[in-house]
């Protein structure tokens, strides 16, 4: 047992805040070295096809320039596509940048030009000549949707649709209520505000330092170990602040293969920073194309449903993500078909984005539920009571805990959605509609594999290592109170160390996963270290706890004490000093308890609730409040996660208003790869956000109860919000990002 | 700074105060404040997110205002003088607007928080925002992709009541 929390669930500000807000936290591109080189890499003008020349003469001549990377002239890497494959990798083969003259997507890498400033460098890569014979580029979804497939080599096996249940067309034509309409979604990119870079820092016995923009330095670290062929002994990765990335960080980037190519090939330290325009040509939410088919019976209560979805990937791997197989599970429904089908375009590779296949396929469903609740003429969130699911039927497992009516309950009752009518159009404020809708979210909460040190020294204080990640999570901060509690001290005397590859054994930073399982880890070598402790103790002549058993001991105030008197037991420094110790230190290794995931399976819920008011003339949508609702077991640090729940809303404000791939599609090229029209919420589009985080126990999901957040504040939200609209303008908007052009074209519905 | 291997190339000399601290500078004329503060001068708290001026991450203060380093030549600032966030407080003493963004939790990643945070700094100088509407209106140069807008906005408004600049806290917008 962990002492009751003194510093767990309080809200507490970042351990690394200071840091951060003095500019003094070093992000990837930030560490110097004098007589450094700089890399700026040119991104290709055609979509597909192959270049025939390719003349650097006038960049190698530039001042300050001292080489050109081609195709032509690349230094030999890995030639297995099995070397290339990083921990996330997809079914296809791994992009190997400046492989051959091919050209397979827009912004495709094409050279990589070293120099002495970062000046020189960018306008050398601007003299580069490049003969192209660009192929007919095929990047609309639309088009291609004909070409459609499942894909032959599932990512996961979660990804799979579940065989289909009951017979859910015979069903939908029977029933008196139904609706089926199809859904759109533009690509969405990433773009954290960091730009992806990577510092190498080359010595002179070859060994690197390399901090790169990741999520997880263990998955760079191999990667450039495998494709490289380099000693692990020899190369170390750090990720000890990362600027954002939302997923775009989990799979190693060209920039860290080019900063290392260079280096070792130059022998010498380098610096790569991406522009924001090549942080268009990575991964991205792929577009997608959706139809959800909804029937209910005359009260209201699901008896069918259908959920087909088709998104975009590359030429060269099948990207894969859960779109569609959450409407088997969100609600109680005995006849339900789930299809999902992947399709090809001339495009990067698409990948995890914010709760990947949620954040669309969630939309979809949630938006298809208002729709039904029309046809119904039953209020949308008593639908969603009605046909509350209390087991997951597509794995036919129980919750572990499953909090979503306090969700429901609480979110409306902070809302106000009681005072709601149903009918739309039916509120105006002068030159403004005024609209509520809500939704409801999922989200898997899974743990990894996680491995953890804590050591214990003399004087009491705590250092934890493990090789997880901080993207802006709070991973620091979380782990500092885990440690604080388990050894009852405070926050300052705890060392946080992760976000180095040589730190114990932890997977990317990336599906909500990090505070379940490295917390678990923490936690667990923090016991184990106390077991150690009593050990010795009970070594020591007249020990006063020489009986005691491990589960009845714990640290209070400096002293190993019975947890049921604190009376009986010796002060830690006596302890160690007689043991002749300087410190302990224990390793733990956690993972997911197979035998309770066999029976039971692990969400988080969320219930959103939006009021958005429309312009009349101008179709200009302003999202004035939000309540977010979630249930996500135990909050370790209520204020970063309040602040983890704010910002996947203000993500799902913009998939739902702003956020808009553009491309080209007679050149496939994406036209808007800036973040002035690559729309993204700015402070003036984020007005009143209340965050809820319901009381839910779990003592399943993991060890320390704790569910994850990272993802589960975005779903459900773009379809709260384009709910919201159809309640103020009686217009239903089924493309995404719904601009007020969709608004001002559209007929009203009822 | 000057590319010693490139004779040819142009230079120009100029002086700036950066953090109270006059230096000169022997500079190519198409360097940036960005690119000067975050290359030679390792002033890396000062963030580049687009070298576009469309995301305010390189905002600093220049003779108090502030701008976008990533659109201002270096050699067109001759004699100014450049607060940095680094100018601003140190972790062992901040600025008010740090503290208030510690203690609000308005930042995830900390990227965009260094151009925030100089934004908000001279926001509250200018004293044009009387209401959180404006300080969002006024703030929107600076993005957050991580979303802490909010907070941000919790923070500026408590530096602007401990400073009374704001005569009356508006209840609603
Ligand atoms: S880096 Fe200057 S505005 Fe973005
Ligand atoms: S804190 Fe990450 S972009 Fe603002």
């Amino acid at each position: 047992m962990l002492n009751p929390s003194k510093v767990v669930g309080v809200p507490t500000a970042r351990i690394d805040g200071p840091l951060k807000v003095s500019g003094c936290a070093p992000y990837a591109a930030e560490h110097y070295e004098p007589f450094m080189l700089f890399g700026y890499v040119l991104p290709a003008t055609i979509a597909t096809g192959r270049i025939l020349a390719i003349d650097a003469t006038d960049a190698e001549r530039f001042g300050g320039v001292i080489k050109v990377y081609t195709h032509e002239n690349r230094p030999d890497t890995a030639w297995r596509d099995s070397k290339w494959k990083d921990e996330v990798a997809l079914p296809g083969h791994p992009l190997r940048p400046l492989e051959s003259d091919r050209i397979l997507f827009d912004g495709q890498p094409v050279a990589f030009v070293v120099a002495e400033t970062f000046e020189a460098a960018r306008d050398a890569a601007a003299l580069i000549k490049i003969h192209y014979a660009a192929a007919r580029p095929h990047t609309d979804l639309r088009n291609e949707l004909s070409n459609r497939y499942a894909p032959p080599v599932p990512r996961m096996k979660q990804l799979v649709p579940p065989p289909p249940r009951g017979d859910a067309e015979k069903a939908f034509k029977e029933a008196p209520h139904r609706i089926s309409s199809d859904y759109e979604m533009s690509g969405e990119y990433h773009n954290p505000m960091e730009l992806f870079a990577t510092t190498v820092l080359w010595k002179k016995d070859g060994e690197l330092t390399i901090h790169d923009k990741t999520q997880g330095s263990q998955n760079s670290h191999e990667y450039i170990c495998q494709v490289f062929g380099l000693d692990p002994d020899k190369v170390v990765v750090k990720n000890a602040f990362v600027g954002g990335a939302f997923g775009q960080a989990l799979r190693p980037k060209h920039q860290l293969f080019f900063a290392v190519m260079a280096s070792l090939d130059l022998k010498r330290s380098i610096k790569a920073e991406m522009s924001r325009r090549e942080m268009f040509y990575l991964t991205w939410r792929p577009s997608s194309f959706q139809t959800v088919s909804l029937a209910a019976d005359e009260e209201g209560r699901l008896t069918a449903v259908m959920h087909d979805a088709v998104h975009a990937t590359s030429r060269y791997e099948d990207y894969q993500e859960n779109v569609a197989n959450w409407s088997a599970l969100a609600y109680k429904c005995d006849n339900v078909k789930i299809s999902y089908e992947i399709a090809k375009l001339d495009v990067s590779t698409p990948g995890d984005m914010r709760a990947p296949g949620a954040a669309t396929g969630v939309t979809a469903l949630e938006t298809a539920m208002d729709e039904l609740a029309y046809v119904c003429g039953i209020d949308p969130l008593e639908l969603r009571v009605k046909n509350f699911a209390h087991r997951d039927q597509m794995q036919d497992k129980e919750f572990t805990s499953k909090a979503l009516h306090a969700c429901f309950r609480e979110g409306a009752a902070r809302f106000g959605w009681s005072r709601r009518s149903l009918e739309p159009r039916s509120m105006r404020e002068g030159h403004e509609l005024i609209g509520w809708g809500m939704a409801s979210g999922i989200w898997e909460a899974t743990m990894s594999p996680a491995e953890a040190n804590v050591r214990l020294s003399g004087d009491g204080k705590v250092t934890v290592s493990a090789a997880a990640s901080d993207i802006g999570t709070g991973t620091y901060t979380i782990l500092a109170q885990l440690s604080a509690d388990a050894f009852d001290i405070p926050l300052r005397d705890v060392t946080v160390r992760i976000a180095e590859s040589t730190l114990p054994k932890t997977g990317v930073q990336g599906g909500s996963w990090t505070a379940a399982s490295t917390g678990s880890a923490v936690q667990a070598a923090s016991k184990a270290v106390i077991a150690t402790l009593l050990k010795h103790a009970q070594k020591l002549e007249t020990s006063p706890l020489a009986k005691a058993k491990v589960e009845q001991v714990e640290i209070a105030d400096g002293r190993l004490v019975l947890e049921a008197n604190h009376q009986i037991g010796m002060p830690v420094s006596e302890i160690m000093e007689r043991a002749g110790l300087s410190g302990i230190e224990e390793h733990a290794k956690v993972g997911p308890d197979m035998m309770t995931m066999r029976k039971f399976a692990a969400y988080t819920h969320s219930a959103v609730f939006v009021e958005v008011r429309v312009d009349v003339e101008l179709g200009v949508v302003r999202v004035t409040r939000v309540v977010s609702a979630i249930a996500a077991g135990r909050i370790l640090n209520p204020k970063t996660a309040r602040s983890q729940i704010l910002g996947g809303v203000v993500m799902g404000i913009g998939s739902a208003l702003h956020e808009e791939g553009m491309v080209d599609h007679r050149t496939g090229r994406i036209m808007n790869h800036n973040i002035a029209e690559y729309h993204v919420p700015a402070h003036a589009d984020i007005e009143d956000i209340d965050v809820i985080f319901v009381d839910e126990d779990d003592d399943k999901a993991s060890p320390i109860g704790v569910k994850g957040l990272g993802e589960i504040g975005i779903v459900g939200v773009a379809a709260a919000v384009s709910n919201a609209i159809f309640h103020a303008t009686g217009k239903r908007i089924r493309s995404f990002p719904i601009t007020l052009d969709k608004i001002l074209t559209e007929r009203t519905d009822q | 700074m000057a590319d010693a291997r490139s004779p040819d190339l142009p230079v120009c000399n100029i002086s700036l105060s950066i953090n109270g601290e006059r230096q000169k500078f022997t500079l190519h004329p198409w360097t940036t404040l960005l690119d000067l503060l975050r290359g030679p001068l390792e002033l890396s708290g000062t963030k580049k997110g687009c070298d576009h001026g469309q995301c305010g991450a390189c905002t600093v203060l220049v003779d108090g205002e502030r701008i976008n380093s990533c659109l201002k030549l270096a050699v067109s600032l001759d004699g100014a003088g450049i607060i940095t966030i680094e100018g601003l407080g140190s972790p062992n003493g901040l600025h008010p607007m740090q503290e208030a963004f510690v203690e609000h939790d308005a930042y995830q990643c900390g990227y965009c928080t260094p151009g925030q945070i100089c934004s908000a700094v001279a926001l509250v100088k200018e004293g044009h925002a009387r209401s959180r509407a404006e300080i969002r209106e006024l703030m929107s140069g600076n993005l957050c992709r991580c979303g802490a807008y909010t907070n941000i906005a919790d923070a500026i408004e408590e530096v602007m009541d401990t400073q009374r600049i704001r005569p009356v806290k508006e209840a609603a917008e």
